[in-house]
């Protein structure tokens, strides 16, 4: 389970997060809905480790142990994984030796075999086929060249094969269309597991047609303003965050 | 920035212990008296048992280099080096003829050892009565020469290759025993006087590769030369000649490697290729002399003078070096696109991290008709490190439809590194073209993250990076080379990014 507590924090000396309190329990989806500029984005790097955030106050805890005291490859270790809001791209390095080292990296540090180059196509080919993603995707340069949608399902695709215990989704739905947004949503709840848990940021209640959440978090200027089950996010939607702060 | 301070920091902790070759071997060597002066081309000469014509070549490269001035239109610094202050010639002291490998200086095995050079080759080279000339099982064989300071230790495979009529031997064997191919060719394609350290290495070269390959042959297995500075204060100035008859084929490969040393060794090769009609030479080269330390004590000063005659029709030469060692790397692998239709290539990847400095491109000079040529050049610049591609393609009037392709991209890692392109075009032939593309780039903290975020560590995320920069050229490595020279480029840019 993810513990945050008290958590504050500040980029260039400008405070961002002004004191978030949360708890998401494994086998939970929560979603976090807010304003341009409330947080959403500080808080999944906060959490996954990107330099240039301090840290100011609070903490926070996954299954017990102090996630902002690990390097961001000791999280990607222990499970956790921040699918990007702008997957990034790296030219000249073909995305099938990406993910397998990417994988490997984590299997190394749990101190789990590493797989080799053939089971590593067969697991590959499997949950590509499920994403409806062509296969002559491992053999581009990651992300380079793809479409928005593509590299969306790419981040889907990484999330699948590393099989985390805590995803971060940054706004993963923002320019899907529909097809694109029901293929990402099935990825993500064919995940779910009792543990399996997830924070979902997102500016539209769109996506949570499709990925139903456990609880839904309103951010609002650095702080969660409201929680409430599902239906918080159709009233969100029906009369604007203005009259929830409010 | 955190980043930038975190990379400072880290780029000022490399250790020494980052260049995993830098041991010297203990080895009873004989020198010739420092210093250089006519009596010393006589010695080396003498010491070969060369015929005379090789003497006065030698002493009128001598006389030449004594006319000539140092070049300093590179973009390098380096304090004036005192010729005087060398010597001129090492080599192990030979017992002739082991018969196995108990009565090999262990210590020369040691080297090999730590070389990664496999022990069946490892007996061939050390000179094993019976050792060789069947491949080993299971695995593509690669002749080897080895170059210890100024001597060829030892050639392996010889007999099966000779069964083609193909001579891979050191060039003061090939002088003993081919002397017409070698008096044919030597500076035809490096003259004496081409330029300053190639006029030195006339004057004292001591060793190197010999190969022939005849007409129609097309080479059955890599050939490999394996250079080794090991003694102090001791240039090397080997000279490879390699000729290609009539409509064959051969790959052939150097790799290079030195003690670390607080002082500065010159290294002055000559590389000559010449190419007849229809024949194909892929020439690999995987630079790592000792680069010096993190403030720039030591290291190699490499200044190398590399040349291919595309003399015949259709005759293709590729050039693909990895140059990652050396304090000063001063180099420019050209191609003479003489015969009609022939074709020059050249692939680099250069890294400079620390205070390494590296001034390198290539020459394509089209002559013949629909001559071709290709530049791909990934330049790499890490800590204080300088990196220059200085590349000329020049186009007579006679070379009706030549082509040529120039990509150059640069990779800076920090900011306290250069890079700098300086492309020169020459062109005589209204119905050549010619097109030049560059690129400078930065490793993007957000690729970084990227990277980590999936678990890698910084380390890996940079070699893997780097690897993507650089796969155009690494593609064009023989495969067991392309694995080396990509733990190569990790290594070398070991601590460079915090």
């Amino acid at each position: 389970m993810l513990r945050i507590e008290g958590l504050t924090a500040e980029i260039d000396g400008k405070a961002i997060l002004r004191g978030i309190d949360l708890e998401v329990p494994s086998g939970e989806l929560h979603a976090i809905m807010g304003p341009n500029g409330s947080g959403k984005s500080t808080l999944s790097y906060v959490l996954s480790g990107r330099e240039g955030y301090e840290i100011t106050g609070g903490s926070v805890t996954f299954n017990g142990v102090d996630l902002l005291a690990m390097e961001p490859e000791e999280r990607a270790a222990a499970g956790v994984f921040l699918a990007f809001q702008y997957p990034v791209e790296l030219p000249g390095v073909g995305n099938a030796n990406f993910l397998r080292t990417a994988l490997n990296a984590q299997r190394r540090h749990r101190g789990e075999n590493e797989v080799d180059a053939m089971q590593f196509l067969k697991l590959a080919r499997a949950r590509m086929k499920e994403l409806s993603m062509p296969e002559d995707m491992l053999k581009r340069g990651v992300n380079v060249g793809f479409s928005g949608g593509e590299k969306k399902r790419n981040e889907v695709l990484q999330m699948a094969l590393l099989s985390p215990k805590l995803a971060i989704l940054d706004e993963t739905d923002s320019g899907l269309d529909i097809d694109a947004l029901k293929i990402v949503s099935e990825g993500v709840n064919a995940l779910r597991s009792p543990a399996f848990s997830a924070l979902i940021i997102t500016h539209y209640q769109r996506l949570l047609d499709y990925i139903v959440p456990d609880r839904v978090h309103v951010l609002m200027a650095g702080r969660i303003v409201k929680s409430g089950g599902p239906e918080l996010a159709l009233a969100l939607e029906a009369s604007g965050y203005a009259s929830v702060a409010a | 920035m955190a980043a930038v301070t975190e990379t400072i920091e880290a780029v000022q902790s490399v250790a020494e212990g980052g260049y995993k070759w830098g041991f010297e071997t203990d080895i009873e060597m004989e020198f010739a008296p420092k210093g250089l002066n006519e009596d010393i081309v006589r010695f080396i000469s003498a010491k070969k048992n060369e015929p005379a014509w090789l003497l006065e070549w030698r002493l009128k490269a001598f006389a030449l280099w004594q006319t000539m001035e140092e070049p300093d239109w590179a973009a390098v610094n380096y304090p004036k080096i005192d010729y005087q202050d060398a010597y001129y010639y090492a080599a192990p002291k030979n017992k002739q003829g082991p018969k196995s490998l108990d009565e090999v200086d262990p210590e020369l095995l040691r080297t090999y050892d730590k070389l990664g050079i496999p022990l069946r080759e490892q007996a061939i080279l050390a000179g094993v009565e019976g050792a060789g000339d069947s491949p080993s099982e299971g695995r593509m064989p690669i002749a080897i020469d080895a170059v210890f300071d100024s001597v060829s230790v030892a050639t392996s495979y010889k007999e099966r290759l000779a069964k083609d009529g193909i001579i891979f031997c050191a060039i003061s064997e090939a002088v003993q025993e081919h002397p017409e191919l070698v008096r044919k060719y030597l500076g035809s394609v490096v003259p004496q006087a081409d330029n300053y350290f190639a006029a030195l290495n006339s004057a004292v070269f001591t060793d190197g590769s010999f190969v022939y390959i005849p007409k129609g042959v097309k080479c059955p297995m890599e050939l490999s030369t394996y250079f080794r500075i090991n003694a102090k204060s001791t240039g090397q100035f080997e000279r490879t000649l390699i000729i290609a008859d009539e409509g064959s084929k051969v790959s052939y490969l150097e790799g290079c490697t030195a003690p670390m040393r607080d002082e500065n060794q010159l290294h002055a090769a000559v590389v000559e290729l010449v190419l007849l009609d229809d024949a194909t030479i892929k020439y690999s080269t995987v630079q790592n002399w000792y680069p010096g330390d993190a403030e720039g004590r030591g290291g190699i000063y490499n200044f190398v003078t590399k040349r291919a005659a595309c003399r015949g029709a259709r005759s293709k030469v590729s050039w693909t070096q990895v140059e990652t060692g050396s304090a000063i790397t001063w180099k420019y692998p050209s191609c003479i696109l003489q015969g009609d239709d022939s074709v020059g290539e050249f692939y680099s990847v250069a890294i400079t991290n620390n205070r390494q400095q590296a001034d390198t491109g290539t020459k394509m000079f089209h002559i013949g008709a629909r001559t071709k040529s290709t530049i791909v050049s990934k330049g790499i610049s890490a800590g204080r490190g300088q990196n220059t591609y200085r590349g000329l393609v020049k186009i007579s009037p006679k070379a009706i439809g030549a082509r040529n392709f120039t990509q150059c991209d640069s990779l800076l890692i920090g900011d306290e590194c250069g890079a700098h392109t300086v492309p020169y075009i020459e062109n005589r032939c209204m119905s050549a073209k010619v097109e030049h593309e560059a690129t400078t780039s930065r490793i993007a903290e957000d690729q970084l993250f990227y990277c980590r975020q999936r678990g890698l560590t910084q380390e890996e995320a940079v070699g893997l990076i780097v690897n993507g920069f650089c796969r155009e050229v690494l593609k064009e490595l023989p495969m067991e080379f392309a694995v080396e020279a990509q733990k190569l480029l990790a290594i070398s840019l070991e601590g460079s990014v915090g």
